[in-house]
């Protein structure tokens, strides 16, 4: 196993993320309210919404590339925990129409023609923001907890973690799916109209909603830099690059797994809570084995053991996405495919990578991420 | 058979094309040969009166057509009919059904015979029991003599007589007749009643005994067929997964675009059904499935040939790579598959895999499911011979034993590489095959089936042939055995949290490979 650096953003770095930051923060939203509409500096209600979805999608990233970038445990079922910190805060908003849904009844509209009479008992704790906020991030994070226990505890590794959690997903999206599980079925929860008594058709809701997107992504990437720059995180990427090694140094593998997969899994269920208000609507099909790949190919193309490099890989991937589906609508998977096996063979280090080796000052060789084959036999 | 029904149809023809041209001529005042002939037969003079206006003139006339019973008169009333107004012919229907379903009773095909004893039942006369009991004792096809019994059962439960109704329902209850069931209920419901006579009760009595007899029999009946379908499942899922498990046990590889590759089968089958509709007579149609168990061998082959040749050759002992890579490819060819066919296509099954056995009162079952039963036990044959007793074999086994060692033995490691990895791809081929009898061909095909089967590579172990099988055993027949209880959605749900807690118990799944590997 060759001898592998840990991508750590230097100082210089540092700086242009914060130029970054700064301009998603403040730049942005003010493109959108100051330029008159037909000006060409002028950033339309949709594309800052659009933003903002992908940054929430930035967050999600984030949580994938901690645990496969740096532990090397390849999780394909993060769809699941974006799911359900998505519908927790689905509920919620649901629960916000009351009077205003299309046949005036207290109870979401789907319970209404599928013959439900009273709210489920499970819904009650929705009806509060609070219980929508904390649902979104602590039912992720102690299914993540049961299910990371379970497959953790049992060293199930490499592949087989894989394929159990695509099964994972995949199970999710038969069970969400149904009608009887009372989330809606396949339409889902959709139809939001208000959140705190704000109007989410509002477009100063929709940018007040962009700009906690933008700060609840710094945290969490300034959250995911602690990590990774602690004693932890060594250890994470020691497992990664060789996880034998680890355990005859007298640690416990399974339990720094878990906890990175619990924190992936809370980011993953925070990234749905604010995907939810912004987006409108969630539906099983954002739970199911392709969503929870996608996400995957972002940290994959942005490069992976790279922060930065996951939430770069999301919002380019969605933004390309969003472009070419308007002009080739049957052309988006032949590329998403293609992108998985380009950069899977040719540029396992991502747009990142590419970037660190063009700007590369000599002393300081690229950081290479290349195999992560120390964790599977 | 078609000698018998050619002459048949001239004649229905030929009664018609005369009559036709006669006009109103016959109608009015028969012709003097048929005055002649028919005055004097109580028959002709029956086939008069059925015409009659008078309604009581009718129904004696029809009651006289059933007795006499002659499927000879057909055409004649055929005939009648065609020309006759509204009245005579509600007469004339229960006479030609009930004489058609006579005649059918000796037709040369079995399936004919059998729906002519269960319509039957439906007349409701019974003068339909003596054929039926007179047929029955005829009758080459067990299956087919059930159902003649059954119907003749059926129809003496409508008797006036006492006795013979109580003889009726102990019958059907020895006959563990499903289709009396309903009727039985009735019975039971009618004698459970307060005020109901004492004949009605022994009834009842006997109905509840029947009742009895028949659920037990239908319990039994169901727990066969799940077995059977669970059976079926397993069949595929293992056809499915043997290849995975070979290429994951011999290259580590986890081949995602599997399912896709069971897809090219599947369309491959297709195209050759295409290309036999488009280019050969229709005679030989039939025989477009078992040309296109080679094409579907062969061009999944191709296809696995060509995805390790330009993929997964990069991505030697990187599995979670390859694994991503793969999957980008299934990505494609589903999408391409889409594309290019549409998303529903189906193949028409051959005559011989069409309809099913009835192999016991209450078990059914379908030919092709049969078929895919013993097409895995085929390949697992096949694949046990070419693993265990052939060259290439022992080299797949030593090199997935130790790879470097191997080599360095001079085995060409790539080339072994790189000839499994298209044999199984070409197995999933035939599993396409074999799967366009039991359903649609869409680019969906493999997704369906793609989770479960890595699931039974999962439990079974790596590289175990035994494992996988005993697996997907397991997983299949579980699956069919939960889906009644919970439906199929939980069915899933529960296996998945099966398999987990399972490899609480044995992590390296059901066969792990014994050896001081740490990290295996």
């Amino acid at each position: 196993m060759p001898e592998q650096t840990v991508a750590r953003p230097d100082s210089r770095e540092t700086v242009s993320l914060s130029l970054v930051g700064l301009v998603l923060l403040v730049l942005l939203p003010l493109l959108n309210v100051l330029p008159a509409d037909d000006s060409w500096l002028h950033l339309s209600d949709f594309r800052l919404n659009q933003f903002g979805k992908f940054l929430a999608f930035g967050i999600l990233a984030l949580g994938l590339d901690l645990i496969w970038g740096y532990c090397g445990v390849l999780s394909m079922g993060q769809g699941v925990f974006f799911g359900l910190g998505a519908y927790c805060m689905g509920m919620y908003l649901a629960l916000q129409i009351g009077a205003e849904s299309v046949y005036g009844s207290e109870l979401p509209d789907f319970m209404v023609w599928t013959q439900v009479k009273e709210l489920p008992l499970f819904w009650y704790p929705f009806k509060s923001f609070v219980g929508g906020f904390l649902g979104a991030i602590l039912v992720p994070v102690l299914f993540a907890t049961l299910f990371g226990f379970l497959a953790f505890r049992s060293r199930i590794k490499g592949v087989y973690f894989a394929i159990i959690t695509q099964a994972l997903a995949f199970a999710a999206w038969l069970v969400f799916n149904r009608n009887e599980t009372r989330l809606g079925g396949t339409n889902g929860l959709t139809d939001f109209k208000q959140l705190l008594g704000f109007r989410l058709s509002d477009p100063s809701t929709q940018r007040g909603l962009y700009i906690i997107t933008v700060l609840a992504l710094v945290a969490a990437y300034l959250f995911c830099r602690w990590i990774v720059a602690s004693r932890a995180g060594n250890v994470l990427i020691a497992i990664r690059d060789s996880e034998s090694r680890v355990t005859f140094s007298g640690y416990t593998p399974w339990k720094y797994k878990l906890f990175v997969f619990v924190v992936s899994a809370g980011l993953a269920g925070l990234a749905g809570m604010l995907y939810v208000p912004q987006v409108g609507i969630i539906t099983p099909a954002q739970i199911g084995v392709l969503p929870s790949l996608e996400v995957v190919i972002w940290v994959a193309v942005g490069g992976r053991g790279t922060l930065i490099g996951a939430v770069l890989g999301a919002v380019a991937v969605n933004y390309g996405r969003s472009v070419l589906t308007n002009y080739f609508p049957e052309a988006w998977p032949f590329i998403l495919g293609g992108l998985f096996v380009v950069v899977v063979t040719m540029f396992p280090d991502g747009l990142l990578g590419m970037i660190r080796k063009a700007t590369a000052r000599k002393e300081t060789p690229a950081p290479a991420i290349k195999a992560e084959g120390g964790t599977v036999a | 058979m078609r000698r018998g029904f050619v002459p048949f149809s001239k004649i229905v023809v030929a009664l018609f094309l005369l009559i036709l041209s006669q006009g109103t001529a016959v109608a009015e005042q028969p012709l003097a040969s048929e005055v002649a002939a028919g005055a004097s037969s109580p028959i002709e003079q029956a086939l008069l009166d059925i015409t009659s206006e008078d309604a009581a003139v009718r129904s004696t006339a029809a009651a006289l057509l059933i007795a006499q019973g002659d499927a000879s008169l057909l055409p004649k009333l055929d005939a009648i009919r065609a020309e006759a107004d509204r009245a005579t012919r509600q007469a004339l229907k229960p006479v030609i059904d009930l004489l058609k379903n006579h005649a059918n009773l000796t037709n040369a095909q079995s399936d004919t015979r059998r729906s002519a004893a269960a319509d039957l039942v439906g007349t409701g006369r019974s003068e339909a029991i003596v054929w039926l009991e007179e047929a029955a004792t005829k009758e080459p096809v067990w299956w087919v003599k059930y159902t003649m019994e059954e119907s003749a059962q059926l129809l003496r439960l409508r008797a006036e007589d006492h006795a013979v109704r109580v003889v009726a329902v102990k019958k059907l209850g020895e006959l563990r007749s499903q289709n009396g069931l309903s009727a039985l209920k009735e019975l039971l419901e009618v004698g459970t009643q307060s005020g109901s006579t004492d004949e009605q009760r022994a009834l009842a009595d006997a109905a509840h005994a029947s009742i009895g007899q028949i659920d037990a029999w239908f319990w039994w009946a169901d727990a066969i067929e799940t077995f059977f379908r669970g059976l079926s499942l397993s069949s595929i899922l293992l056809m499915m997964s043997l290849g995975l498990a070979i290429v994951f046990g011999l290259m580590g590889v986890i081949n995602m675009a599997h399912g896709e590759l069971m897809m090219v089968g599947a369309y491959a089958t297709f195209v050759t059904q295409q290309a036999f509709i488009s280019w050969l007579s229709p005679e030989v149609f039939d025989w477009y499935f078992p040309v296109a168990l080679p094409v579907a061998f062969c061009s999944a082959a191709a296809f696995g040939w060509v995805l390790e040749a330009t993929v997964i050759r990069f991505l030697y002992g990187r599995l979670l790579e390859t694994l991503l890579a793969t999957w980008g490819v299934s990505l494609i060819l589903m999408q391409a598959a889409r594309v290019y066919f549409g998303d529903l296509t189906a193949v028409i099954a051959p005559q011989a895999l069409r309809g099913g056995a009835q192999v016991m009162v209450g078990v059914y079952l379908p030919y092709n499911r049969i078929f895919i039963i013993l097409l895995s036990i085929v390949c697992v044959l096949g694949i046990y011979f070419l693993l265990f007793r052939s060259n290439l074999g022992i080299r797949v086994r030593s090199v997935t034993q130790n790879r470097n060692m191997s080599a360095c033995l001079g085995i060409p490691t790539r080339k072994v590489d790189s000839y499994t990895f298209a044999f199984a791809s070409g197995l999933a081929g035939i599993a396409g095959w074999a799967l366009t009898m039991v359903g649609n061909v869409d680019p969906g095909l493999g997704q369906n089936y793609i989770v479960d089967a890595f699931m039974v590579v999962v439990t079974g172990g790596v590289g175990k042939l035994a494992g996988t099988i005993w697996a997907s055993l397991g997983i299949g027949g579980l699956n069919k055995l939960i889906e009644p209880v919970s439906g199929a959605v939980y069915g899933k749900v529960f296996i998945l949290v099966g398999v987990i807690l399972f490899l609480q118990w044995r992590p390296q799944g059901l066969f792990a490979a014994k050896g001081r590997n740490a990290d295996a």
